[in-house]
């Protein structure tokens, strides 16, 4: 059951094959059964998600359902959800619930998607390998003792061990394609503006953007569909037309031009990885794409410039963590200097204390101009790299993640090390383009992931090439051992 | 040594919008604490700010009000620093791109000489909230917050150190007080808070140009305040200086029960506010149409109105500044001006017993029970000699206590002046032939005898005798016999 697409599972609710309470009830007891083993979500709403699951086969029962009714889906525990906790992986907000839903959550209710819980993340969505979560590090379903990427790590773990159908997640610099790489599974990171941001818990508002992870692109497209547009409650949400996603799956991709960066697969990429993604290419070759070898010569800059606007966007949207309206605040503090210091430094973990202090550095006085605004001329320089390769290329692809998935701790005393398992994903989020992350051919059993990078808007085009190469290739199919 | 002193004033005015600056939430003064806050004011995770167009358009009307330039882009910024009524750990302001540049207002001084003020700039804000200290009967105390005004928005006007005395630094405060009143982008109302000014003031031996080390008094909340802070800090940093002692850059708070200032934080204690710019909002851009329509029904202003009063009617600059300090009075006046084409006896009025009342009675214009058609009607049964002008100033009284409009008034008093001559002959004749003693005199060459005979006419008609014809008749009377 777990392992049908989801338009499958659409269709067969429809045809009263099963209900979704009885989909719901099996998906609640996979995660029961399975989760103990991968830590990957925080929050599991049985009561709520059977409520809705019933109201789903009402809908369906009366004709009135909506195109995920009844469909079992998990939240990244980012985004805001009237009703369940919303930790964001912080002790910070391990009390809060808010009383509003995000607009994702809002948009993919109406269209009828039950949802199981909230997963697991990097504490407020800071980490590649979802270790700085307050509620313990989440295990890769392909090998429990190597980390499944992050920030979205709980979610893609949860789709990857089909616990869920589908699962949002946030890309703030490869959030949502590392973990979907690391995990064996199709990630989207649509582009900025393009859903809404609305009740999903800021990390850095000018990178932070919703997006799916799932098992194959045509599952995403059915997700994204209903989360992607305007929100006028998100000022920097795009008013922009969104094509029908799934209508685009098919479409031809004879005369593709693809673009591989040379600066993708230079030092630091792991050969087999490398080799990997060369065959995928092929693969598009043999679709009838025409592959082209191109630069983006200031991408090598895209990390330290990464690592000075998050932060410095960061240091400011935490602030609101003080201890004093909501969240965790210390016991008896004696004024209101150590309220608010041992409420932050009890509340953030050490990944987040270090973001907020590297942020608060660059946006000082007499270091703004040096940092945080070079940072931002550098950041359009790396813009006009993709603005300029894309005159001559529809997409870009290379390598999702250097390596593979990492073994637990390897790189938690290396922040650098750790930062650096982003080097692909990076530059795109400070371009604001669509990136995806789908399975090619793993090596020695663990996945590997071929990014697709699009041009501003193009996510139907990127859905579309994903989807192609995964109607001739099975590397998406593939589930871990023991998750079957 | 002469001293000479330099002003500069960050006025802050709440701008007259239903809702907040960000959210949806109501700005109505006076509700119950955090009633008025929804999740956007009180920095809920994941939430995200609108900007509210009223606002924009309100800063526009102001930019234009004072001949500056309204930026066709501006960006919000984010002034970072943590304070309870602070609710995101950030105030959202404008900082490198304000929504107004450079402009110009003019203060009429005390001896009528006008005198420009540059405005620097003008940015859009929020407002914080409000906290509440308080003491339990315990004795210990505590801190409450109140985040019905945290987000309310805010215009900051910023001046240059234009002003040299604490009373232009009044009349500049004022003028921007008039300005935001008139042209209806503010209440203005000062006890509510609408309405709050920031003195930055130095002082520098007669002559220097480089500007001395400046402080900054915070948060005055009325005019009277001002001109008293504004003159403690000057003699104290006179003092320090003449002492020996440099002065300090500091924030200082104004302590109106002591009439003096006193240091708030230093220099060195002051935030970074580490200003970046808010990645939730878009720049705002203003077009042409935009402000266009922003200043369609933007009234005459109090300078142009001012300079016509002066030049159409003929008054002079003090006259037409007090006819112009707001445009309530501005309109009442020039609609007596229109029914009685009398503009120097109704600005008289105006200024005179209409403004005393007025102030005697502590309301505004719009209250008044003297309504510009009643003051109209007054002023024509001057002209027409029905009452004369002392006892215009009794028929103006009954008036503002609701004895009705100017002929009731006259009638039911009987306050008509006589001007039948044939009654003031024969009144006067009796008083004559009644004071034998006082014609000798009279006729004797004691001329101040003359005014004891208009005392008794004015007596015995109860100050209604018409004075002019008063003096005739007695002057041929005493004359001829």
């Amino acid at each position: 059951m777990q392992n049908k697409s989801i338009a499958q599972m659409a269709a067969e609710l429809r045809l009263r094959t099963y209900s979704s309470v009885e989909l719901t009830r099996h998906y609640l007891e996979r995660i029961a059964r399975l989760d103990r083993r991968l830590n990957s979500f925080i929050s599991v709403a049985s009561e709520s998600a059977l409520a809705a699951a019933e109201r789903a086969d009402r809908a369906i029962a009366s004709g009135d359902a909506g195109p995920l009714a009844g469909i079992p889906i998990a939240h990244k525990d980012i985004f805001c959800t009237a009703g369940i906790k919303t930790s964001c992986g912080s002790r910070m907000l391990d009390n809060f619930v808010a009383p509003y839903d995000a607009t994702v959550v809002e948009r993919l209710a109406a269209a009828g998607a039950v949802v199981l819980g909230k997963t697991n993340m990097d504490e407020f969505a800071m980490g590649s390998s979802n270790e700085t979560s307050y509620y313990g590090p989440v295990h890769n379903p392909w090998d429990a003792d190597r980390v499944p990427g992050g920030s979205s790590g709980g979610s893609a773990a949860a789709v990857a061990a089909r616990l869920c159908a589908a699962a949002t997640g946030t890309d703030t610099g490869g959030s949502i394609r590392q973990p979907a790489a690391l995990c064996g599974i199709t990630g989207i990171k649509p582009t900025y503006g393009r859903c809404s941001r609305w009740g999903m818990i800021a990390f850095a508002s000018s990178l932070d953007q919703a997006g799916v992870l799932a098992r194959s692109a045509a599952d995403a497209a059915c997700l994204l569909d209903e989360m992607a547009g305007f929100d006028p409650r998100d000022s920097t949400s795009a008013d922009v037309d969104v094509p029908d996603y799934v209508d685009a799956l098919d479409d031809d991709i004879a005369g593709l031009r693809i673009g591989l960066p040379k600066e993708y697969f230079g030092e630091g990429l792991d050969p087999r990885v490398a080799a990997s993604v060369q065959d995928a290419i092929k693969e598009y070759e043999r679709l009838g794409a025409k592959v082209k070898e191109i630069s983006l010569p200031n991408s090598p800059l895209s990390v330290p410039v990464y690592y000075v606007v998050a932060p410095a966007e960061c240091s400011s949207n935490l602030a609101r963590f003080d201890g004093v309206r909501y969240g965790h605040r210390c016991e008896n503090p004696k004024d209101l200097e150590d309220l608010y210091k041992r409420s932050r430094a009890e509340g953030f973990g050490a990944e987040v204390q270090r973001r907020v202090m590297i942020g608060t550095y660059v946006l000082s006085a007499g270091y703004y101009d040096a940092y945080y605004l070079k940072a931002q001329k550098i950041r359009h320089l790396i813009a006009d790299d993709f603005t300029r390769a894309f005159e001559d290329v529809d997409v870009i692809m290379g390598p999702t993640a250097p390596t593979t998935a990492f073994e637990l701790g390897a790189k938690m005393d290396d922040p650098v090390a750790m930062y650096l398992n982003d080097i692909y994903t990076i530059a795109t989020n400070l371009a604001g383009l669509p990136g995806m992350s789908i399975p090619v051919e793993p090596v020695d059993g663990l996945p590997v992931g071929l990014q697709i990078i699009g041009n501003y808007f193009q996510e139907a085009r990127l859905l579309n090439v994903a989807h192609r190469f995964q109607h001739v290739t099975h590397w998406h199919q593939g589930a871990p051992s023991g998750f079957e | 040594m002469q001293w000479e002193t330099v002003i500069g004033l960050e006025i802050h005015t709440q701008l007259a919008t239903q809702s907040k600056i960000f959210s949806g939430a109501s700005t109505a003064f006076g509700a119950p604490p955090n009633t008025q806050a929804c999740a956007i004011d009180l920095g809920l995770p994941g939430v995200l700010p609108v900007l509210n167009a009223e606002a924009v358009r309100l800063a526009v009307r102001f930019g234009k009000a004072i001949g500056a330039e309204v930026a066709p882009r501006s960006v919000f910024a984010r002034k970072n620093y943590f304070y309870p009524d602070l609710p995101k750990g950030y105030q959202i302001s404008q900082y490198e791109l304000p929504i107004v540049g450079e402009g110009r207002v003019e203060i009429v001084l005390g001896d009528a000489a006008v005198k420009s003020i540059g405005v620097t700039r003008a940015h859009l804000e929020e407002d914080a909230g409000k906290s509440l200290h308080e003491e339990n009967l315990a004795g210990g105390g505590y801190t409450g917050i109140d985040l019905n005004r945290a987000g309310t928005p805010l215009l900051e006007i910023v001046s240059e150190p234009d002003m040299r005395t604490p009373q232009e630094a009044v009349a500049y405060a004022r003028k921007i007080h008039q300005l935001v009143r008139w042209i209806g982008i503010s209440d203005g109302n000062m006890q509510e808070g609408s309405f709050r000014v920031d003195a930055n003031v130095s002082v520098r031996p007669l002559g220097q140009t480089r500007f001395g080390t400046r402080t900054e008094i915070k948060n005055l909340n009325s005019f009277r305040f001002i001109e008293r802070a504004i003159q403690f800090e000057v003699e104290r940093q006179i003092d320090v200086i003449e002492g020996g002692g440099t002065v300090v850059q500091e924030t200082r708070l104004y302590d109106p029960e002591r009439d003096e200032t006193r240091p708030m934080r230093s220099k060195e204690e002051a935030n970074d506010y580490r200003y970046f710019p808010d990645p939730d909002l878009l720049p705002v851009e203003i077009d042409v149409a935009f402000i266009v329509d922003a200043v369609a029904d933007l009234p005459e202003l109090p300078d142009s109105m001012r300079e016509r009063f002066h030049t159409q009617y003929g008054l002079g600059e003090y006259d037409a500044s007090l006819l112009t300090a707001g445009r309530e009075l501005a309109q009442y006046f020039e609609a007596v001006v229109q029914a009685t084409a009398e503009p120097k006896l109704a600005a008289n009025w105006v200024n005179g017993e209409l403004a005393a009342a007025l102030n005697r009675s502590e309301i505004e214009i719009a209250r008044s029970p003297v309504s510009a058609a009643m003051l109209a009607g007054l002023i024509h049964r001057i002209q027409d000699g029905t009452v004369s002008g002392k006892l215009a100033k009794q028929v103006f009284e009954a008036m503002w206590s609701g004895e009705g409009d100017a002929d009731s008034v006259i009638q039911a008093r009987g306050l008509r002046q006589i001007t039948d001559s044939g009654e003031l002959e024969a009144l006067i004749a009796a008083i004559v032939a009644a004071n034998p003693g006082q014609v000798e005199q009279y006729r004797a060459g004691k001329d101040k005898v003359f005014g004891f005979f208009v005392g008794q006419v004015m007596k015995e008609s109860k100050g209604k005798a018409n004075p002019q014809q008063v003096n005739e008749i007695l002057m041929r009377v005493l004359a001829s016999d």
